[in-house]
């Protein structure tokens, strides 16, 4: 039981289809929808234009806040004319702000592509609003631009910017580093509590008042994979990341935990005792979850990073076979221990050129395929059946309680699927369609 | 530089991309950075489209802005032209690239393709979605379309439908059959459905249906200039506008109005007993200038409802609404701050809002029903179902909507017949919500209430000067609560304005005696 992972391939060197061309991806701005959730008195001003705004809404999909803790100062003709003009403006929108919003106790300024172009320095913005509001509130800028971050890289450059400014220490910890929805995180720290491990403080923090501090005895794990530019910051502070498999199915939950556990002296009883029924459960829920995947291939485009962690979920606790795992980028420190566990086979893309990549999809026809909103109905529409991606981000998939639930949304689909029963053959479909318009 | 929470409308890209989705056999390339690709999700999820919306993104990247953005931009409109075989292009920059001055339009140009290319010009930092779909719509009739010979029969091209619009896939359905009940055919509908080749044949058309002004008045104004085509001023929703414009109509074609009503329920629906209670209902209008100003004259005049504030968002119809609030003696709201939106109903109080998915929310939170008139779309805006808004069924589509929200009138009886049940309470929830019922607590709390009972002052009221006195507070709570709320500010009010420093329950009924209407 407690084996260590089989290495299926050493598929760390694997090579890389690198591809450049139209991206079908959110830009970083869209990590502000969940971080703003998680961060209660912060406030996320967008420094950009009226497609920032137009952005935010759309992936927020419903607005349930009459008034969000994220806006967008939208960038006007006037500002684009002078730079000293638009600092002057910016320090106006942010009074009003902070005087209509008593509560914010963490203000971070976001570059956009447009703020990012007119080189609009946010970063001496944020200096300079730092002074005038500290201690109520701390200022503090990052870029979720298109043109330098994608989708979840936003939360990445949130972290990383959040990083340098956190007190030293020299106490041996850990920092778990990754926005998690409560739930999980309480099941994550009740787990590493269990074992024994302290003290730990999660990156980022609910409120502005918990205490984080980093230093040369701080040991990090990550739990979302997209944390490329956090890892370099916290090591540039002198903490050691703990490499692990991500914390997705009971496998991958196990060898995360495993990793922390082994880093900590954990012995291998008090592993097993705090981790056998959660192990257990979460084994009997994804078998039974993963039934219509089994056998089954998948193709996943690039969206969220997540795309290698649970490419090893499904191919090794799901029974899938992998056709191609696309990713917006492959940062090998951080997914290698992934990427080993994945048996030969599928092809490791990076990047992405959408029209080449879907003739591939079509070619392979995968039983499943993984991808973003823009594309999951037209795909449909071919006769592909579709998970979309975005879902991945918003629901709780980690750990072993929600191992279950993760090989769930990706057998929904091929369920429902093998539910509807039309009655009419393709062809006649097909007549309909063109008759409507 | 203005903060901005939540919009009603997109960037004017948007705009250009509705126009480029609705049609067929065009390409739009966009020169634009990563992540403008979130708006193909507009279409695809709120519309359910089942292809990928016509454009294609440059998506140039940081590291590319001091090397060559231009030559992304050309390889990028190469490789769409031999991918997609568009009969037709449009060029154009999205918000960054318009900083970036690559001047996608004159680099499309050079490119010597073998089809027409049209550049647009969208400024992206002035400018909104409808002016974008509208000026998109424009240039492109503008540059295919040629004087021509008119059909021999009587036709006329709908103008205006878009992708993403309020409705506009089943208004097309509905004005092309009330116009062949006339005898006069369509020649185009644009761009909705039609190629780059049917914009061409625009000229044969004897005249122009302009559906909505919003997305096709700058074409129909070319046309009419360049053309010859005159075009229709009347926007056919409700039962008075679609009776009007099948009078211009009429004028214009040179036939006969016809109409054939055996369809049209709304007249008797507004008459018949059941909704006397919709009498004098106070409502609020806000969306695009054309669909307030359509719904206004429908609210007052077809449905007996009393309008107490309307507004657009769109500037371009200001002048309009401005004209139209003064003839319903009300104040127009043109803004685009949903905030400012909502301090105007909360002001009013309005019994219904008749707006777009932002004002839905503002019910909500205001516990005032919504309906919803007008763009900005949602998914619950594009039903299974046939819904047009215009001509005969979408004039009984929105008699149901709008009474749907509300509560019917013989339900609205019972509902003071049994509000004292021990089962019918607020607490209770709506029955069609699914949502269990619980018991009341408050006959026990009364009785205990009611041994120790001394003059305590209730709840200072929302004004803050006014004291409701215990068995007033009481008394209130037995008015039904979907009046409630109007009860308790009328006697507020009436308090305030005769300088009583409590409300009794004398004055909560001398109010009442005061307000009856």
């Amino acid at each position: 039981m407690n084996a260590p992972l089989s290495k299926a391939s050493g598929c760390r060197d694997v090579p890389l289809l690198k591809e450049r061309g139209q991206r079908e991806v959110f830009c970083g701005l869209t990590a502000i929808v969940w971080l703003h959730r998680k961060m209660q008195d912060a406030f996320f001003l967008v420094v950009g234009s009226r497609t920032c705004a137009h952005l935010l809404q759309s992936a927020a999909g419903v607005m349930i806040f009459a008034e969000p803790r994220f806006g967008t100062a939208i960038l006007e003709e006037t500002d684009l004319a002078g730079m000293a003009d638009a600092q002057a403006e910016l320090d106006r929108e942010v009074e009003k702000l902070l005087s209509r919003r008593p509560d914010i106790k963490r203000l971070f300024l976001v570059g956009s592509c447009p703020s990012e172009v007119i080189k609009l320095d946010l970063e001496k913005a944020a200096e300079r609003l730092s002074g005038k509001y500290a201690p109520r509130v701390n200022v503090v800028n990052f870029s979720g631009s298109g043109i330098e971050t994608t989708f979840t890289e936003g939360e990445d450059a949130c972290l990383a910017a959040i990083v340098p400014d956190l007190p030293e220490t020299d106490e041996r910890q850990l920092i778990v580093a990754g926005a998690l929805p409560d739930v999980v995180e309480d099941q994550m720290l009740g787990l590493l509590k269990a074992l024994g491990i302290g003290p730990i403080t999660v990156l980022p923090t609910t409120n502005a008042d918990e205490p984080v501090a980093v230093g040369a005895n701080t040991v990090f794990a990550l739990s979302q994979p997209f944390l490329g530019e956090t890892h370099a910051a916290l090591t540039r502070r002198g903490a050691r990341h703990i490499a692990a498999p991500f914390p997705f199915g009971e496998e991958g939950t196990t060898a995360w935990l495993r990793a922390i556990a082994h880093e900590f002296g954990v012995s291998e009883e008090v592993f097993d005792r705090v981790t056998a029924a959660p192990r257990d459960r979460a084994r009997r829920a994804v078998r039974q979850a993963s039934d219509p995947l089994q056998g089954k291939s998948v193709f996943l485009f690039p969206d969220s990073q997540l795309e290698i962690p649970l490419a090893r979920f499904l191919t090794r606790e799901c029974g899938m076979d992998a056709l191609e795992v696309g990713q917006p980028y492959v940062h090998r420190d951080v997914v290698g221990p992934d990427i080993e566990l994945i048996p030969d086979g599928p092809v490791f893309s990076e990047g992405q050129d959408v029209d080449k990549q879907l003739e591939r999809a079509r070619t392979s026809r995968a039983d499943l395929t993984v991808c973003g909103l823009g594309l999951a109905n037209p795909l449909e529409a071919e006769g592909l059946t579709t998970k979309w991606a975005i879902e991945l981000v918003f629901t709780p998939i980690h750990f072993y309680e929600q191992a279950g639930d993760l090989a769930g949304l990706f057998a929904r689909p091929l369920r429902r699927r093998a539910l509807l029963k039309m009655d009419a053959p393709e062809g006649s479909l097909a007549d309909l369609r063109g008759a409507d318009t | 530089m203005k903060l901005s929470v939540w919009t009603y409308e997109g960037p004017p890209h948007v705009g250009a991309m509705r126009v480029a989705t609705a049609m067929k056999g065009l390409h739009y390339v966009l020169h634009a950075p990563q992540g403008d690709t979130y708006a193909d999700l507009l279409f695809t999820m709120i519309e359910r489209r089942d292809r990928r919306p016509p454009v294609t993104y440059t998506t140039f990247q940081a590291r590319d802005l001091g090397a060559d953005t231009a030559n992304l931009f050309k390889t990028a409109c190469r490789e769409a032209y031999e991918r997609f075989e568009p009969e037709a292009i449009i060029v154009g920059a999205s918000c960054t690239a318009e900083l970036i001055q690559d001047d996608p339009g004159g680099m499309a140009d050079t490119m010597g393709l073998p089809v027409p290319v049209i550049p647009l010009e969208l400024p992206s930092y002035q400018r909104k979605e409808n002016f974008g779909a509208d000026e998109t719509f424009f240039q492109i009739v503008r540059a295919l379309s040629r004087p021509m010979e008119r059909t021999a029969r009587v036709t006329c091209n709908l103008i205006g439908p878009t992708a993403l619009g309020f409705r506009h896939r089943d208004d097309i359905t509905e004005l092309t059959g009330l116009l062949l009940e006339m005898g006069v055919e369509v020649n185009v509908v644009a761009p909705y459905g039609a190629t780059p080749g049917d914009i061409t044949k625009l000229g044969s058309a004897h005249f122009n249906v302009l559906m909505y002004p919003e997305t096709g008045e700058a074409a129909c104004r070319w046309m009419e200039r360049e053309l010859g085509q005159p075009f229709t001023k009347t926007v056919p929703i409700g039962v008075g506008a679609t009776r009007d414009f099948l009078r211009e109509v009429s004028e214009i074609a040179g036939k006969p109005a016809k109409i054939d009503e055996t369809r049209l329920r709304l007249p008797w629906y507004s008459a018949s007993v059941d909704s006397t209670y919709l009498t004098g209902k106070r409502v609020f209008l806000f969306g695009d200038g054309t669909h307030v100003a359509s719904a206004a004259r429908i609210a007052r005049d077809e449905m007996g409802f009393e309008v107490v504030g309307l507004g657009c968002y769109n500037r371009e119809q200001a002048r309009m609404i401005r004209s139209l609030a003064k003839d319903f003696g009300v104040d127009a709201l043109i803004t685009d701050d949903y905030l400012d939106v909502e301090a105007s109903i909360e002001a009013l109080a309005p019994e219904m809002i008749l707006g777009t998915q932002m004002e839905r929310h503002i019910g909500k939170r205001l516990g005032i029903p919504c309906a919803v008139i007008s763009a900005p779309v949602h998914v619950q805006d594009f039903p299974a179902r046939y819904s047009p808004q215009m001509g005969i069924e979408g004039a009984n589509v929105i008699f149901d909507t709008w009474v749907h929200p509300l509560v019917m009138g013989l339900e609205e009886h019972l509902l003071h017949m049994f509000r004292e049940d021990f089962e019918f309470h607020d607490d209770a929830g709506a029955s069609h919500h699914g949502s269990k019922a619980v018991a009341s607590s408050e006959s026990t709390e009364a009785t205990t209430r009611a041994a120790t009972e001394t003059p305590t002052p209730g709840n200072v009221s929302e004004m803050g000067e006014v004291i409701w006195l215990a068995d007033a507070e009481r008394e209130l709570k037995r008015v039904p609560f979907f009046v409630r709320g109007k009860a308790r500010r009328n006697t507020e009010a009436f308090a305030a304005e005769r300088g009583l420093g409590e409300i009794s329950v004398d004055t909560l009924y001398e109010a009442k005696a005061h307000f009856a209407r």
